[in-house]
């Protein structure tokens, strides 16, 4: 793609015909437009974009929200103050910023399972999660978790009690949630950090559950 | 608690939810890079997190407006229509700069045999190239 070093310091004696490539789109040309310019001038360097994609493809992504779940499940008090006040709470372990303002968590008990969905594209809380997964944008999940919350848990391999209650979140730019799953069985003892290596993206947004240790020793992972 | 914008789109349930695994959190390569410079900028303090939402929440805004149901697929093209709009109001680049950035990158596409990396040197109109 366009990483990497661009020509640079060419005029452009441009005329403004606008027409379509035949193996670039329009929106490809107009991120090049942008990307060319903004290198040119100096705002953005082409290796420091790439490590940006890299770290949230790779670093960032769910385990700032894995050790948040963690310390939940080991310090009572913390969890209290995450249910209670999640933006500080979490802040508190130093994940703040980008769209991580706003946060609520909301715990699954035996009771209730709580599902998050987002209708707008602003509602994700990057510093926490990460970048959304694809699908969690696409308007079937949007729809259809509203409608059917226990059967898109269903097709997702989540199958529950039927005395568990659903409840589904919208989450918005002014409230996003953060959802606790349970503790596995089996975990007593652990150490937050072995524990925050159970916590998916999914779990954190209730189309999963926290990885059983059981199904890892069954892998022979654990 | 229930989205009804999401309730409404009732023709939406009938079709899959495509999962693979994680899933990959970009669509497409431009949506990364899209991505990437926001964050790029915002560090080089070209605006602050809360102007970024800020304009986003206009494009979204404005786009529902004229009846777009923000569908999934249509959140990074809000977000480089934000991107856009925030570059030129803060003066790291002008409209008419990135229209004809644009339409230079288009005839070096034209210009480039398939199989070959597009660059912006390959634009006939552009000085240097032959």
């Amino acid at each position: 793609m366009v990483s990497g070093p661009l020509p640079t310091g060419g005029d452009i004696h441009g005329h403004d015909h606008d027409h379509d490539s035949g193996h670039l789109t329009d929106v490809a040309l107009r991120v090049r437009a942008l990307e060319s310019l903004l290198i040119e001038k100096g705002y953005v360097d082409p290796a420091a974009l790439d490590a940006i994609v890299e770290t949230y493809e790779t670093k960032i992504g769910p385990r700032n929200g894995a050790r948040v779940v963690a310390r939940s499940w080991v310090d009572p008090d913390y969890r209290e103050w995450l249910l209670d006040d999640a933006t500080a709470a979490i802040k508190s372990l130093g994940y703040a910023g980008r769209q991580g303002e706003h946060m609520v968590a909301v715990e699954n008990t035996g009771a209730v399972h709580n599902l998050v969905v987002c209708t707008l594209c602003s509602c994700y809380p990057l510093p926490v999660l990460g970048l959304p997964p694809v699908w969690y944008k696409s308007a079937p999940y949007r729809s259809r978790a509203v409608i059917d919350p226990r059967g898109v848990l269903a097709e997702f391999g989540v199958s529950l009690p039927p005395e568990t209650k659903i409840r589904v979140w919208d989450s918005t730019a002014e409230i996003r949630y953060l959802v606790v799953p349970m503790r596995p069985a089996g975990t007593d003892g652990w150490s937050e950090e072995r524990l925050a290596s159970l916590v998916t993206r999914d779990s954190m947004i209730g189309a999963g559950l926290a990885i059983d240790p059981r199904s890892l020793a069954a892998e022979g992972r654990a | 608690m229930i989205p009804r914008k999401a309730a409404l789109d009732a023709g939406d349930a009938l079709l899959p939810i495509a999962r693979e695994g994680d899933g990959p959190i970009f669509g497409e390569a431009w949506e990364a890079e899209a991505f990437a410079m926001v964050v790029a900028l915002h560090e080089a303090k070209l605006f602050s997190w809360s102007e970024w939402t800020a304009a986003l929440g206009r494009e979204i805004a404005a786009a529902s407006r004229s009846g777009d149901r923000d569908s999934g697929g249509s959140c990074y093209l809000h977000w480089l229509a934000a991107l856009e709009r925030i570059v030129v109001d803060k003066g790291a680049a002008s409209r008419s700069a990135l229209e004809q950035r644009k339409a230079a990158w288009a005839r070096a596409a034209e210009a480039t045999p398939h199989g070959q990396p597009i660059l912006l040197a390959n634009d006939p109109q552009s000085k240097g190239s032959p």
